[in-house]
């Protein structure tokens, strides 16, 4: 199960971040601080496997932003990466060409994504139609 | 929104996903100019014209956090104020909330609008709505109180007829719900497994598995409905039922066998692509649900032939199958190897799956790379060959750039370590133990070198070396048990005399050379360890003074970074050597300015120090140096100042009052509870005379008077006591700092010194002893070393299984402790049998998690064992050879073993019976029958031996007892027990095992506690050789309450009252009343007279006094009231927890009528 997934910038500033287990404020920033300084450290072409206590933890980069996610021991962690894959595929689906900005600039619609495709740290919808058919529905419904 | 519909959906349907990460790459390229120029057709599409853009806009051009904050100041009060006018619409409301989540993300405190999102989460619209939530989720966590008045919202949401409110319900729900909420939601939530839309049913499906991960027994009633969504028609609600399934099954692998087929069946189907296009992910099939069942069967087919046969040809084709190049098909491989080698093994699958590892160990993606590596730590213990091809690989890895590479590699060499490749493993882990940034890396790495040292050590200077490394590269991170075990190591010794006198002589001299160097640069911990072994072991050193040593450990103190605990240990160790002139003068000065030091301890330490040193007699009385075995005596009680308290008393001093007493009577300000006891028993007064139960300052003066007033815990005789008081005053935190005053007589043998040895530790510490390869040789030769050994062994041979050869460094005294202190009932430790000398090496003894409390008293029970037993505790003939002897011993026993209580000589031998035959009480010894038994339980069989065992309860002791039935020839059995809360000794061993013919064997323990639980356990391990040779060996458990060791006490209701008053270990509960016609308060005390065998004192009116005691000699009060339709009970014994888990079995027993 996930734990908890980070967006953060290249520049360590905090994009996204839910949890899926319960932690207090101060655990939550101190995983933060660990999180941003740890992945923001690995050079380029390593691994994108880290250990953080008893947490797997997977990041992966695309363009300016560090998706991360902790995982349990026993969790898969190329599965993982596939997670965060599929997450910025929905993204880009729905925002087109999604970069950071967007994510800056709608980081709610960014959230509602995530809690499409994610439920309690485990993937509720694999498949990206049917993502992107609800939020839509959903916005529709705004209208 | 508006902005966020912008985008054609041409653009994105057009554009291949996995391209995507390169597309915003170029997007990005243009981020800077879209910050600065706001005409920019890009940013103005970023939905510029919101307040939520400009205030990002503003902070993004801001230069300086001050500027920043000013800011978001300036902000949260415009939101504050528009948030709490009545005039906003929920509209504008929502996108305040964004504007306040925006504000909390970057670190301000916006708590006054967590309210306002709670309302919009009531009584917005759709997205407003979900704003709401979503502000809800982000601002409060489980323990918010405002989450109660979400509690309605959801409920509502969740009967709503519009699936998105239900869907957000359902989200939220397993978001952050509070837990004692959850029966309010349940209901409605199970009603929407049967919602006719699949997504509301994924939603709930996987909202109640996170209730069962939060509050599993809360959704306990609903397990058939689980299974309804394992059946459902939708793939993904049954892709969600499996997560509780697989939770399921981790905790009860045997209780869902019977699905083992349909998983398979399930994964047959997702494999052969049956599943509907929208689950494919990149082409393969529903990659998530695949992963999840290859988990849940591995956990089904562990240990389990049956199973794992039904799964070996689904594993085969996913083997198969998943040759294509794709990440995710990788994930599947990874998954499908970690359960071929989990399940019961086949060789074929074994095979692809090795090879498997293999592509993944040689690829050229370095995420590959690093999951072979894991792939391989975990193969390894059952597969040390595979290692073994790959070692070239492996050596890579070692050097490779990526330090998580290089972390795994070190944790697969940590599994392969035996006694020939230690030193280099050793090495390797130290040299990435000092480039690792990382605190995790640096305790877990110090940990498994410690272990390592301690176990395969090849001699001492290594042994202390590498220590000294791991204290000084572990520094003040370390698990603070590392530095414990040494020190015990040190102190008890492990390999006879001489070579114990040699370590510590090493390590002396070694830490002599490192204060001697630059002290300043060592963590304090490894000080602390430095003082004391000085301390101790620096008279072991005869050329040395000790004022020698006296200044180096001065300078300790005067370093600045040195703490006050060190500092403590240091006075401690000063006050231990300061012997002759100098050395006096030394500690006088340093007492001197320490004396008025602002740290108590400190000061306390610098009066002892100034006073010892002044009083070199009442110093050799107080710290005595060798061959003083004697242990100390510590009377809990304090029983010394008896005198001193009855004179206060008499002065008009007010009694003293345990803390909980205090605390109770600041509760009950006003009640008459000042009395602890007499309160209890107020009509008393007119049956019996005064002197019985009065108040409680004549009864604490009485006991102050008696000076025996700890006359009972006395009785369990000087084990017993000593255990008590050790505990007392060494605390959980202390036993380091105690143990230089109480450890430090552990079995330090009269030293020959003589120079010539002084010369030979000198030279050996010269010689490194750690061969290290050059950096240049040939990469071949560190494999060499490094796979040492690792073809030759059997897989037995690798950590984590049984070790053929024992730790060099071993402790010795537990076993041996448990053996005399058991009971009492062994008359000498000459009488333990064999297969007490192969407890002593159970794996309890290695652990070096032990608390300190049991092993310090095991450590004093040494002692006393080594005086009467000198022949067997200081002879050459060390615990390994009885170990070697062990089997000889187990066929020929001594004569002398027989006698006295040991005689109970099992009379079945006479007649083996078939072990077929289910009357194994038959073969119970006589003497024991006529107590009744507990049911006969099998414990463990295999083909070759059947475990069955019951226990007696005797008067005065509880008799476990073992079967053996062996059905083939099998010959060398022997049995270890241990356990965490028993003290297990042997009463009785067959003397004879026959080795070809079908028989029963008896074995007999006598169990006591050693710390009360509410159930205890003794968990064992029978070893037994097949007739071909081949060792074998099989574990077992055996479980029994606590209640089985209770018996009945007798006491006066008068040295009741005397010992109420001493005891300090209590709890109270209200209990419920048994009324069945009867008296309700007879008929209750009846009830655990008869299920706990606990002794009714006396009982007046609505009060009883009970009295128990837990084998041997440990005693428990009861006091029980009737009140307010309620048993009010309070208990008290000097055993800590031992109160605790009667009342347990209190409430057990009148629940069960």
């Amino acid at each position: 199960m996930m734990h908890f997934l980070l967006l953060f910038s290249r520049q360590g500033k905090l994009r996204l971040q839910k949890w899926f287990t319960p932690l207090s404020e101060r655990e939550k920033k101190k995983v933060i601080r660990d999180m941003v300084a740890l992945v923001l450290a690995r050079p380029a072409r390593t691994c994108n496997f880290l250990q953080w206590k008893d947490l797997k933890i997977v990041y992966k980069r695309y363009a300016s932003l560090y998706f991360s996610v902790g995982l349990d021991e026993q969790d898969n962690e190329l599965l993982a990466l596939e997670v965060l894959h599929r997450y910025v595929e929905l993204l880009d689906r729905y925002f087109g060409n999604v970069c950071e900005l967007d994510i800056i600039f709608n980081f709610e619609k960014a959230y509602f994504i995530l809690d499409e495709f994610l439920m309690g740290g485990e993937v509720v919808e694999t498949s990206k139609l049917a993502v992107g058919a609800s939020i839509e529905e959903a916005d529709t419904f705004q209208e | 929104m508006a902005d966020s519909r912008r985008s054609a959906p041409l653009s994105w349907t057009n554009k291949p996903a996995a391209k995507m990460s390169d597309v915003v790459e170029k997007t990005l390229t243009a981020l800077p100019s879209l910050l600065s120029l706001d005409s920019q057709p890009g940013s103005a599409k970023l939905s510029s014209s919101s307040k939520l853009g400009n205030l990002i806009r503003g902070i993004t051009e801001l230069t300086s956090k001050h500027e920043e904050e000013k800011l978001i100041q300036r902000e949260l009060v415009s939101i504050k104020e528009q948030v709490s006018s009545p005039n906003t619409t929920m509209r504008q409301m929502k996108e305040l909330m964004v504007r306040a989540i925006y504000c909390e993300s970057l670190g301000y405190e916006a708590s006054f609008s967590y309210i306002h999102a709670i309302k919009l989460a009531q009584q917005g619209t759709a997205l407003e709505k979900r704003v709401g939530y979503l502000a809800v989720s982000l601002f409060l966590n489980e323990n918010h109180e405002l989450l109660l008045l979400l509690v309605n919202t959801v409920l509502k949401d969740l009967q709503s007829t519009n699936l998105i409110e239900v869907c957000m319900a359902l989200t939220v729900v397993s978001q952050m719900f509070p837990k004692d909420m959850i029966p309010a939601i349940l209901p409605l939530v199970e009603e929407k497994l049967n919602h006719p839309k699949e997504i509301i049913r994924r939603k709930a499906v996987l909202a109640l598995y996170k209730f069962y991960l939060i509050a599993p027994n809360q959704v306990q009633h609903i397990h058939n409905k689980f299974r309804k969504a394992l059946c459902d028609k939708d793939p993904g609600v049954m892709t969600a039922s499996l997560h509780i399934y697989l939770q399921l099954i981790q905790e009860n692998p045997d209780g869902y066998k019977d699905l083992t087929a349909s998983f398979v069946t399930i994964l047959k189907q997702v494999v052969g692509g049956k599943l509907p296009i929208d689950f494919n992910y990149h082409s393969v099939p529903a990659p998530w649900l695949q992963i999840q069942l290859l988990r849940i069967l591995s956990l089904l087919g562990k240990n389990d032939q049956n199973a794992s046969e039904i799964m070996y040809e689904i594993l085969d084709e996913s083997l198969q199958r998943a040759e294509m190049n794709h990440n995710i098909t990788y994930a599947i491989l990874y998954e499908c190897v970690k359960c071929v080698y989990t399940i019961h093994p086949k060789s074929d699958l074994l095979e692809k799956a090795a090879k498997c590892i293999g592509n993944f160990v040689l690829s050229q993606k370095i995420n590959l790379k690093y999951l072979g590596l894991k792939a391989l730590t975990y193969v390894v213990q059952q597969d040390p060959k595979l290692a073994l091809q790959h070692q070239m690989t492996i050596i890579e890895c070692l050097d490779h750039s990526d330090l998580i590479i290089k972390r795994e590699t070190v944790e697969l060499l940590f599994r392969i370590t035996n006694a020939q490749n230690v030193m280099v493993i050793v090495d390797k882990m130290l040299e990435f133990l000092r480039v690792s940034p990382d605190d995790y890396t640096t305790i877990d790495l110090t940990g498994k070198v410690a272990e390592l040292a301690e176990k395969y050590a090849p001699d001492n200077e290594w042994f202390i070396e590498t220590m000294n490394t791991v204290f000084s590269v572990g520094g003040d991170m370390m698990q603070p048990d590392i530095p414990n075990s040494f020190l015990k190591l040190l102190s008890e010794g492990f390999d006879g005399v001489e070579e114990d006198r040699k370590l510590r002589l090493f390590a002396v001299d070694s830490y002599v050379s490192l204060l001697r160097g630059e002290p300043g640069k060592l963590p304090q911990r490894f000080l602390q360890v430095i003082s004391w072994v000085l301390g101790e072991y620096s008279h072991l050193m005869e050329e040395l003074e000790p004022a020698t040593v006296l200044r180096l450990l001065e300078r300790l103190l005067d370093m600045k970074q040195t703490s006050s605990e060190t500092k403590s240990w240091v006075l401690m160790a000063m006050t231990k050597l300061c012997e002759g002139g100098a050395s006096v003068a030394v500690a006088q000065q340093v007492s001197e300015t320490y004396i008025s030091s602002m740290d108590t301890v400190l000061r306390q330490r610098a009066q002892e120090l100034q006073h010892l040193s002044q009083d070199s007699e009442l110093r050799a009385r107080v710290l005595p140096r060798d061959a003083d075995l004697e242990p100390q005596e510590v009377d809990s009680s304090l029983s010394f100042l008896d005198g001193f308290v009855s004179e206060a008393l008499a002065a008009g001093a007010a009694p003293y009052k345990p803390p909980h007493q205090r605390q109770e009577e600041l509760a009950q300000a006003k009640a008459l509870s000042l009395e602890p006891y007499g309160l209890s028993l107020p009509i008393s007064m007119a049956s019996c005379s005064i002197a019985d139960r009065q108040s409680p300052t004549l009864l604490s003066i009485s006991s102050g008077l008696s000076g025996d007033s700890t006359e009972l815990s006395h009785k369990g005789g000087p084990t017993t006591l000593k255990l008590d008081g050790v505990k007392r005053v060494w605390g959980r935190e202390g036993y380091l700092r105690e143990s230089v005053e109480e450890v430090a007589q552990v079995e330090v043998p009269s030293p020959l010194r003589s120079p010539s040895q002084q010369a030979g530790a000198d030279s050996s510490h010269s010689q490194t002893p750690t061969p290290t390869p050059d950096p240049e040789q040939d990469k071949q030769q560190l494999a060499s070393s490094l796979f040492f050994g690792l073809s030759s062994q059997s897989p037995m041979c690798l950590m984590g299984k049984p070790e053929p050869t024992p730790n060099r460094f071993r402790r010795k005294t537990k076993g041996q402790g448990s053996s005399s202190s058991a009971t009492g009932q062994t008359p000498s430790p000459l009488s333990s049998s064999p297969s007490t000398v192969d407890d002593l090496l159970g794996d309890d003894l290695l652990d070096s998690s032990i608390p300190s409390e049991p092993s310090v008293s095991s450590s004093t029970i040494t002692l006393e064992l080594s005086q009467g037993f000198t022949a067997t505790a200081h002879g050459p003939c060390d615990v390994e050879a009885e170990l070697a002897d062990s089997d000889v011993k187990e066929s020929n026993p001594s004569p002398s073993e027989d006698d006295g209580l040991v005689a109970a000589d099992p009379a079945p031998h006479e007649d083996p019976d078939r072990p077929e035959d289910p009357c194994l009480s038959s073969h119970l010894p006589a003497e024991l029958c006529e107590h009744g038994h507990s049911e006969i339980t099998p414990l463990c069989t295999n083909q070759s031996l059947e475990l069955s065992a019951c226990h007696v309860q005797k008067e005065d002791s509880l008799v476990f007892v073992i079967f053996i039935c062996n059905s083939s020839a099998i010959q060398q059995i022997q049995l270890e027990l241990h356990s965490e809360h028993l003290e297990v000794s042997c009463v009785s061993d067959s003397p004879e095992v026959d080795v070809s013919s079908h028989s029963v064997t008896v074995y007999q323990y006598s169990l006591t506690v050693k710390r009360p639980s509410v159930h205890v356990e003794v968990a064992g391990m029978v070893s037994y050789q097949l007739c071909d040779g081949t060792p074998q060996n099989l574990q077992f458990s055996y479980k029994l309450p606590l209640t089985s060791f209770i018996r009945p006490l007798t006491v006066s209701t008068e040295e009741y009252g005397t010992m109420w008053l001493d005891f300090c270990h209590d709890t109270k509960q209200n209990l419920t009343l048994i009324s069945d016609g009867e008296e309700p308060l007879t008929a209750t005390l009846n009830v655990l007279k008869r299920k706990l065998q606990l002794g009714v004192v006396e009982v007046i009116g609505m009060e009883g006094i009970l009295a128990c005691q837990l084998l041997k000699d440990q005693p428990c009060l009861m006091h029980c009231r009737v009140h307010a339709g309620l048993l009010a009970v309070w208990l008290r014994s000097p055993v800590p927890d031992l109160p605790d888990c009667l009342i347990y079995h209190c409430q057990r027993a009148l629940q069960g009528d």
